[in-house]
């Protein structure tokens, strides 16, 4: 094994840390943060993908001039739309079921089964990609064995970026204060003169938004189809439990190693016995630290 | 309404025993069949979902797992007789064609013991009920609970899926284990066999609805639902929770490895598709339209959605996605107790009038 090729797959791995953070992010908000098990996320992502798509093709026809720039709308109109649903869908759904999360996972797996066939009927059982806009076709090669495409380069700073504005969101803005007072103590949230109830809902259209995002940046990295978020649910899930469900930062750690193990292991086996090893491994982790890697330890 | 509740399981039995086989020919009975092992994995989760409060979405693993020692077992009675496969296998055992397609030379030590039928028997009680035992008792243990098995268990379903398309050489890949004629030198796929497998799994089925009562009705059971409503309590009564959850959930995994072995008798093959995330979750619905509390009302469930799904989507493809869905959603919202719910609600609504 060369420098060169082990470096291809650190990198590799960063990609994949991506979408995993920034699916995992949104995950954390919600069942972190909410407790709500939402199954139906990784549709929620794919819905922000097809988004993109559209506006992909919107740009194509009505603004050929300006479609250097239609990613940055189709991040846009990818957030609004899934952080819609998911409003939509907290009121519609979610909120009846918050003290029966086991009743929540088979009622949103239900959802995502709807989605699933939704996308199907309407954007055709076959994977639809985007065009990659021309200021990110070309590739930083640092040295002639390594290539590295420009748009990977883009999505992992998207990725800061997300992460570093949810990071302002949730601790320096007054949404965020009251999200978290709701998390901490709902009573004493409402007693302070809160509206828990719309807290509820911004928190969970926040979170499904950024699965939004993540989708947009996916379209980036590969094609969409109506089965591409029951691809990486499980995955998601496993980043968000392994990093400890109420740690943003951990669920960015448990991100990036998770991405890394799984792409560096696929150097020495095939890459869906490298997936499974990893979620052995993880499983082994949880068993040794059930609350997560990283966790604030609090007295309830 | 009353008498329905006294009668339910005798009407289970006619209804099984009787009325289906006469009023369905082969064909449906095969159907029918079907449903009826994946009932077991239904009625499984009734007992580890409904009374012991861990919702497994994995029932798919021990599903497979039965399902493939039983293919195993078959596929090496099959090879045995098969003499090409005598000449690929380079001495001893007979090697299954796919292993020769993959260019495997010898049977993998973990495949040896399933030539003989006084193992796999054994092995698909014991196997997958122990290795449920361990599982959950070792997570209960360290209180991983509620959700987290959930997921834990989901993810050992995509696991198992994983490992056996990735494994080809091995498991055969997605194509799963196929063409297996024979159980124990009797043909399984003549007439008179599927009047019988459809017999032994219908009798299999009520006697395991039998033990779940036994169970539940016991001091066992008690302590299950005590355990299911305030663990802590039970556990500062000096029991170890931990314990008695394990066992359910090994029962239930037992249950589904019944229902695996009927199931790959009958269909003939043992495929990746029956163990993975999608048909593991599709056992909870079955047990929640029958109602999570009723083992009776699992099966009932799982031949209603059954019977549904394969109509539909025969007729309707694409409706069919939407109606399952609908049902995940509705049935946990509206109808947390299921059908059975609805008939105990006429129930005590005709005896109060």
């Amino acid at each position: 094994m060369t420098l060169a090729t082990f470096l291809t797959q650190v990198f590799n791995g960063l990609s994949l840390f991506t979408v995993l953070a920034l699916m995992a992010i949104g995950l954390a908000i919600v069942f972190g943060q909410m407790g709500v098990i939402n199954m139906a996320h990784g549709e929620l992502m794919a819905l922000g993908a097809y988004m993109t798509y559209l506006t992909s093709i919107g740009f194509s026809r009505y603004l050929p001039s300006l479609m250097g720039l239609y990613f940055f709308v189709g991040i846009a109109v990818a957030f609004v739309v899934t952080a819609g649903a998911g409003f939509i869908l907290e009121r519609g759904m979610i909120r009846f079921l918050y003290a029966r999360p086991l009743d929540t996972l088979l009622a949103t797996w239900g959802l995502s089964l709807v989605l699933q066939q939704f996308f199907r009927q309407v954007f055709g059982p076959i994977d639809v990609s985007v065009p990659t806009v021309d200021w990110l076709q070309g590739a930083w090669i640092p040295s002639p064995d390594i290539v590295i495409p420009l748009s990977r380069l883009f999505i992992i700073l998207l990725t800061f970026c997300v992460a570093l504005s949810v990071y302002t969101f949730l601790f320096r803005s007054g949404w965020g204060l009251r999200i978290r007072a709701v998390m901490q103590n709902r009573a004493m949230a409402g007693a302070a003169g809160i509206n828990t109830e719309r807290v509820d809902a911004v928190t969970f259209a926040v979170g499904c938004g950024l699965a939004g995002i993540a989708g947009s940046a996916l379209t980036m990295l590969a094609s969409t189809g109506p089965a591409t978020g029951q691809q990486y649910i499980v995955d998601t899930f496993i980043v968000v439990v392994f990093g400890g469900v109420e740690s943003l930062l951990g669920t960015f750690l448990s991100a990036f190693l998770i991405g890394q193990m799984q792409s560096i292991s696929e150097l020495l086996l095939s890459g869906s016995m490298a997936k499974a090893l990893i979620l052995i491994l993880v499983i082994v982790a949880l068993y040794l630290r059930p609350s997560g890697l990283f966790t604030n330890r609090v007295r309830r | 309404m009353v008498l329905l509740e006294y009668s339910a399981l005798p009407l289970l039995a006619v209804l099984l025993l009787v009325a289906i086989p006469v009023l369905s020919g082969t064909f449906r009975l095969g159907l029918f069949a079907k449903y009826l092992s994946l009932a077991f994995c239904a009625v499984g989760l009734v007992l580890a979902w409904g009374y012991g409060g861990i919702l497994s979405l994995g029932q798919g693993i021990f599903f497979g797992l039965g399902s493939y020692m039983t293919a195993m077992y078959m596929k090496l009675e099959a090879s045995a007789a098969d003499p090409a496969a005598a000449v690929f296998g380079s001495g001893g055992a007979p090697l299954p064609d796919f292993m020769t397609y993959n260019s495997i030379d010898t049977l993998p030590w973990w495949w040896r013991p399933f030539q003989h039928v006084w193992f796999a028997i054994p092995a698909i009680v014991v196997i997958p009920a122990g290795l449920a035992f361990l599982l959950a008792y070792a997570n209960f243990r360290k209180r991983v609970g509620g959700v987290y098995f959930s997921i834990v268990t989901l993810s050992l379903a995509a696991i198992m899926s994983i490992v056996i398309v990735g494994q080809q050489g091995y498991t055969g890949g997605a194509n799963g284990i196929t063409d297996l004629p024979t159980f124990m030198g009797q043909s399984v796929q003549s007439n008179t066999a599927v009047y019988f497998l459809y017999y032994v799994t219908a009798c299999l089925l009520i006697l395991a609805v039998l033990a779940g009562r036994f169970v539940l009705g016991s001091r066992l059971g008690k302590i299950l639902i005590a355990i299911r409503d305030r663990e802590d309590r039970i556990r500062f009564s000096g029991y170890d929770p931990a314990l008695f959850k394990g066992f359910i959930f090994a029962m239930a995994a037992l249950y589904s490895s019944i229902g695996g072995a009927m199931f790959t008798m009958q269909v003939g093959f043992a495929s990746p598709s029956v163990c993975g995330i999608v048909t593991s979750i599709e056992m909870v619905i079955y047990a929640a339209v029958g109602g999570r509390l009723s083992l009776i009302g699992a099966v009932y469930g799982t031949v209603l959605v059954g019977v549904a799904k394969s109509y539909l989507s025969e007729h309707f493809v694409g409706f069919w996605l939407y109606l399952m869905g609908a049902l995940f959603i509705f049935v946990p919202m509206f109808l947390p107790k299921g059908l059975a719910g609805v008939i105990e609600w006429l129930g005590e609504r005709s005896r109060v009038k």
